[in-house]
This record gives structure tokens, C-alpha cells and sequence, in this order.
């Protein structure tokens, strides 16, 4: 559905984006995941037709975003980050007038059910200058969606929300998603896992990491790290485990569990698992914790060589 | 109306489409209509030429009375008009594209699948049509001289050839007044360049032509956007030449809003 090749963008001498390339499927959420500055509204913008890129190519829907400009915008549904609307209109007006210029028939019936789906059916009369911020969001999505897009492009589209808005806000978004293609950009670590089928990691106009939530974080991690928890008395388990081959970073946590990492190839929990039966303990848990999606960025994003170097 | 096709930085007038013009301009007319600064500009156009109106009328019956009158006609209200429209018309242009920019809005009519060309145009049309609005209002006071004031009637040339040259003027400063307006992200920036534009056109690139001499001197003439319409329009000639300029000012008006919009995509 998305495909970019080598896409660069400079604005005078500064370069925003730098050969970018990636694509997305139909029916797939694919995650921005960026800094802010890196580049995400730059890419978005060329691939909703706004500006034209100045090297590389993208095409999305079948349609060059240069060439076929027009083509595109049929299919594409953007939502900018600054939700652009007219705050003289009322929720209805707006939408009847992004129809009509997308030349839908019965555009007024149109505007009234993408209202409704962004649960304002009940506003629709009311002036936008009126609207809370969630609202003026999910009117910024009811234009997005208005021309039922096969892409639809979101740019940070939960920000300023209150939590219970970000909730609902993903549910509509995963929805959309099942059968179109959705690219959203997002600095909100948690967003990314819990909405996208797929991550792209791009920090100073660069994508520097891309794949699955999950596997992002197991590909990433070098090393495994595990937390433990017996019944009663964990007095002298450490001890214990700190004898077994292969286990390292041995930490007693002072709730009474334990914590301790292992090499990522080499599995080792069995025979601690039998070191700690055979020891009399009553092993009650055993864990790995993941290495979250805020460290990996961190880790992936670190200006310096020094940071490349030690990952 | 081959001048403005090949100006245009369209490839195929004919893809232009219509319909999306039509729907900014809809838009933007509705707009005026909950606008002061339209409702501001409306009653002092309005209210200026029924003062003159009145003035003319009261002068009229005066010299009936001692038999050596003119036979009134509107070239006067047409007159005043064209020269109101000089300080009105960036009042009413100035937010057009401008605002867009500010509000970010115009990132929603660049990625809605709407040619530069059409936006443009559509502004400019929204406005005209307003400015029309306006123009039609006014025509009551040349129907008043025709069907009570004045027997048999008043001269019917003349005022169809000043309508036209109001209806001109105007659409030339709206045209100016829209692609300027694309230039900004200020609106009062938009609006005192567009006054000065016009205070340009309208009074000061006619001053070579009386200082130089020779074809120098006719290009300056011809520059200059009041003969157009004071020496021509206004007095019940249509030439050609007038009907060109004016034409060639609105398709200028519209190449440099298209030229501004589209620069501001490679920004």
C-alpha cells in the first residue's frame, strides 16, 4: 500500500529526512516511532501529498506521490498534527465541506455517519470553536476517514488527550485499522506497542530500527534478564545461583525476590530451576522481564559513537 | 480570454474542475456573512454611494426647477464605487489564503485532492461573488432614476458599460487582492500590501505617462488602471483594449496566488 525508496527531504540546508525507505501492507498498523524533530511530519507530509520530497520516491495506493499528487489525496485520509479546522463551522458544516470537495454523493448524510462513528452524532450542530481539544481530535479524524481512505496517515493523533480519550481514541484507530492501511506517528513509547503491528524506529531523519513490537524488543536485547520468586525464606539463593554456569548480574531485590541475567543464546533457566528445587525452596515464580520499548529507543537513538558502540 | 489560459500555470484548462471551485467559493461567500469586517465594508459602500445618490438627486431637482439640468445618470455612484473599492477590497481579501496558512488549515486543502489553481480561484470567486452581492444591492438606485425620476428613461448604454466597469474593477483588485493574500501568514501584512498595490495601480503608474513621451508614455497610460475606467468604461465605451487589461490583471492576480501556494509546498 506504502512504498518509499530512498525518500530525502532538506529544507534549505537542513535535511530532515535521509533515504528512507520502508513499506506497509494493506490491513497493517505501522508505528512512527521518533523523537520529535526526527522526521515523522516531514515523511507524512510528503506522503499525503503536502510537499514533494527532494530525492527518492514513494508511491502510495498504486500512485506516485509526485506525479499522481491528486491520485493519491483520493485515497489517502491525513490527520496533521495540529488538527486543522474552522472554528465558524459547525461539526457538520466542516465535514459537509471536506466532502463536497472530495466529491462525495449525499455528502450531508456522509458527514452526519462519520460523525457519528467518532461518537459525535450528538454535536454535530455544534460550532467547532466550542469543541474540547479530545473533540476537535476526533473531529481531525472524522475528516480523515470521511472518504472511507484505503491509507489513512495520523500524525500523532493522541496527543493532548486525557487518558480516557487515548483509550478510545486506539480502540477507533485498531478498528479503522483491520482492513486499511494505517501509518501513525507517535513519541509515546506504550502507543506503539499496543496499537501497531510494526515499528519503525527513526531518529534524525533515519530510520534506525524496524520490526515487530516483540521482536524489536528480543532482537535488541543481548542478554536475558529473569526474576525469581520462592516461598518463604529466599535467605542464601543467590548464593546459590550465583554458582550455576552462565548466570551473571545476581540482585536481591529487597520484596525478597531475586533478579539475574544469562546470556541471550544460552538458556539456562532449567538448571537453575533444579538448583533452587534440589536447595529446598519452593519455587513459586519464575519471569523474564523484557528489556521495555523506552530502553530499546533510548539504546537505539543515543547520539554518541560510544553509545553505538557498547550496544 | 486566450491571455489568461496560456498565463496560467495550469496544463489542461479543461481538467480544472468547477465543482471544486465552486465549493471554496460557496464556503468562503457563506463565510462573509458571519465576517464584521464584510458587514463593515458592505454599509460604508452602501451607505456612501446613497449619500451621493441623494446629493445628485437633490442637485437634479434644483436645476429642473430653473430648466437647464443634465439628465442625471449613475456614472457618479459608479465612480464613487470604483474609488471605494480601492480601501475595501484588501479588507476583503487580505484574510483569504493568509488565514489559511496561520490556522494550518491550508495544510487540509493541499492534501484534500484540489488543484492549487482551483483554491486560488475559488477564493477569488468566493469573494467576487460578494462583492457582487453588493453591486446588485446598489442597483436600485439606477432603477429608481429609470422608472421614477427620469422620463423616458436613462441612458441604458451608460450604465450597463459602468456596471461593467465596477464589476471589473473589482474582479481585478479581488484577483491582486487573493494572491497577495498567498504570500502572507499575516493578514495585516496582506492588507496594507494590497492597499499599497492599489494606491500604485490606481494613482501613481499613471504619472510617467504625463511626465514621458512617445510609446514610453502610452505603456505608462495603459498601466494605468483608473483611465481604464474613468475615460472608457465609466463614459460608455467598451473597447477592447479595456476588457484585455482587466481580463490579464485578474489572471495575474490568480498566477501569483497559484505561484505563492505552490511555492509554499516546497518550503
Amino acid at each position: 500500500m506504502i512504498q518509499v525508496n530512498g525518500l530525502t527531504k532538506d529544507y534549505g540546508a537542513r535535511r530532515a529526512i535521509s533515504d528512507l525507505t520502508f513499506d506497509a501492507e494493506q490491513g497493517e498498523i505501522v508505528g512512527f516511532l521518533g523523537p520529535n524533530g526526527a522526521g515523522k511530519t516531514t515523511t507524512m507530509r510528503i506522503l499525503s501529498g503536502y510537499m514533494p520530497p527532494t530525492d527518492g520516491t514513494a508511491t502510495v495506493a498504486g500512485y506516485d506521490v509526485v506525479e499522481e499528487s491528486l491520485e493519491v489525496r483520493k485515497r489517502v485520509g491525513y490527520l496533521p498534527e495540529t488538527v486543522p479546522l474552522y472554528s465558524d463551522m459547525t461539526a457538520l458544516e466542516y465535514l459537509k465541506f471536506m466532502a463536497d470537495l472530495r466529491h462525495i454523493p449525499n455528502s450531508r448524510e456522509r458527514a452526519y455517519e462519520t460523525l457519528e462513528r467518532v461518537n459525535l452524532g450528538d454535536r454535530a450542530d455544534s460550532y467547532i470553536g466550542n469543541f474540547s481539544k479530545g473533540m476537535r481530535q476526533r473531529v481531525g479524524l472524522a475528516q480523515a476517514l470521511i472518504h472511507r481512505p484505503e491509507v489513512l496517515i495520523l500524525d500523532e493523533p493522541t496527543i493532548g488527550l486525557d487518558p480516557a480519550q487515548v483509550v478510545e481514541m486506539r480502540s477507533v484507530i485498531r478498528e479503522i485499522g483491520k482492513d486499511r492501511t494505517v501509518l501513525l506517528s507517535t513519541h509515546i513509547l506504550p502507543e506503539a506497542q499496543q496499537i501497531c503491528d510494526r515499528v519503525l524506529i527513526i531518529n534524525k531523519g533515519s530510520i534506525v530500527a524496524e520490526d515487530t513490537p516483540e521482536n524489536l524488543q528480543s532482537r535488541l536485547v543481548g542478554s536475558q534478564r529473569v526474576v525469581l520468586r520462592v516461598r518463604g525464606d529466599s535467605d542464601g539463593l543467590s548464593a546459590k545461583i550465583t554458582k550455576i554456569k552462565g548466570v551473571r548480574d545476581v540482585e536481591s531485590k529487597p520484596d525478597g525476590s531475586v533478579e539475574f541475567e544469562f546470556a541471550a543464546g544460552q538458556d539456562i533457566r532449567p538448571q537453575v530451576a533444579k538448583t533452587i528445587v534440589q536447595g529446598g525452596y519452593d519455587l513459586l515464580e519464575m519471569r523474564p522481564i523484557g528489556m521495555s520499548l523506552e530502553e530499546i529507543f533510548l539504546e537505539l537513538t543515543r547520539d554518541n559513537a560510544s553509545g553505538k558502540q557498547s550496544s | 480570454m486566450n491571455s489568461l489560459a496560456t498565463m496560467l500555470p495550469v496544463s489542461n484548462l479543461h481538467e480544472v474542475s468547477m465543482r471544486n471551485i465552486w465549493t471554496i467559493a460557496k464556503r468562503e461567500y457563506d463565510h462573509y456573512f458571519i465576517s464584521p469586517i464584510a458587514y463593515v465594508v458592505a454599509f460604508m459602500i452602501l451607505l456612501t454611494i446613497g449619500i451621493i445618490f441623494a446629493i445628485n438627486i437633490y442637485f437634479f431637482i434644483q436645476n429642473a426647477f430653473q430648466s437647464f439640468g443634465q439628465t442625471p445618470d449613475i456614472s457618479p455612484l459608479t465612480g464613487a464605487f470604483a474609488f471605494l473599492l480601492v480601501l475595501s477590497v484588501p479588507a476583503l481579501t487580505m484574510r483569504l489564503l493568509s488565514d489559511e496558512a496561520r490556522m494550518g488549515t491550508l495544510e487540509l486543502l493541499l492534501t484534500a485532492p484540489l488543484r492549487d489553481f482551483e483554491l486560488v480561484a475559488g477564493k477569488w470567486l468566493g469573494s467576487f461573488l460578494f462583492i457582487l452581492t453588493i453591486v446588485v444591492i446598489t442597483l436600485v438606485y439606477p432603477i429608481i432614476l429609470n422608472f421614477v425620476l427620469v422620463d423616458p428613461g436613462i441612458d441604458q448604454q451608460l450604465m450597463l458599460s459602468s456596471y461593467l466597469g465596477i464589476i471589473l474593477v473589482a474582479a481585478s483588485f479581488l484577483a491582486l487582492g487573493v494572491g497577495i493574500s498567498a504570500l502572507f501568514t499575516n493578514q495585516v501584512a496582506a492588507f496594507f500590501v494590497t492597499l499599497s498595490v492599489f494606491v500604485f495601480l490606481w494613482w501613481l503608474i499613471g504619472f510617467p505617462a504625463s511626465v514621458l513621451q512617445g510609446s514610453a508614455s502610452e505603456v505608462f497610460q495603459y498601466l494605468d488602471m483608473k483611465t481604464h475606467f474613468y475615460n472608457a468604461l465609466n463614459m460608455g465605451s467598451i473597447k477592447l483594449a479595456d476588457l484585455v487589461y482587466f481580463v490579464s490583471l485578474i489572471a495575474l492576480g490568480l498566477f501569483i496566488g497559484t505561484t505563492a501556494v505552490e511555492t509554499r509546498r516546497w518550503r
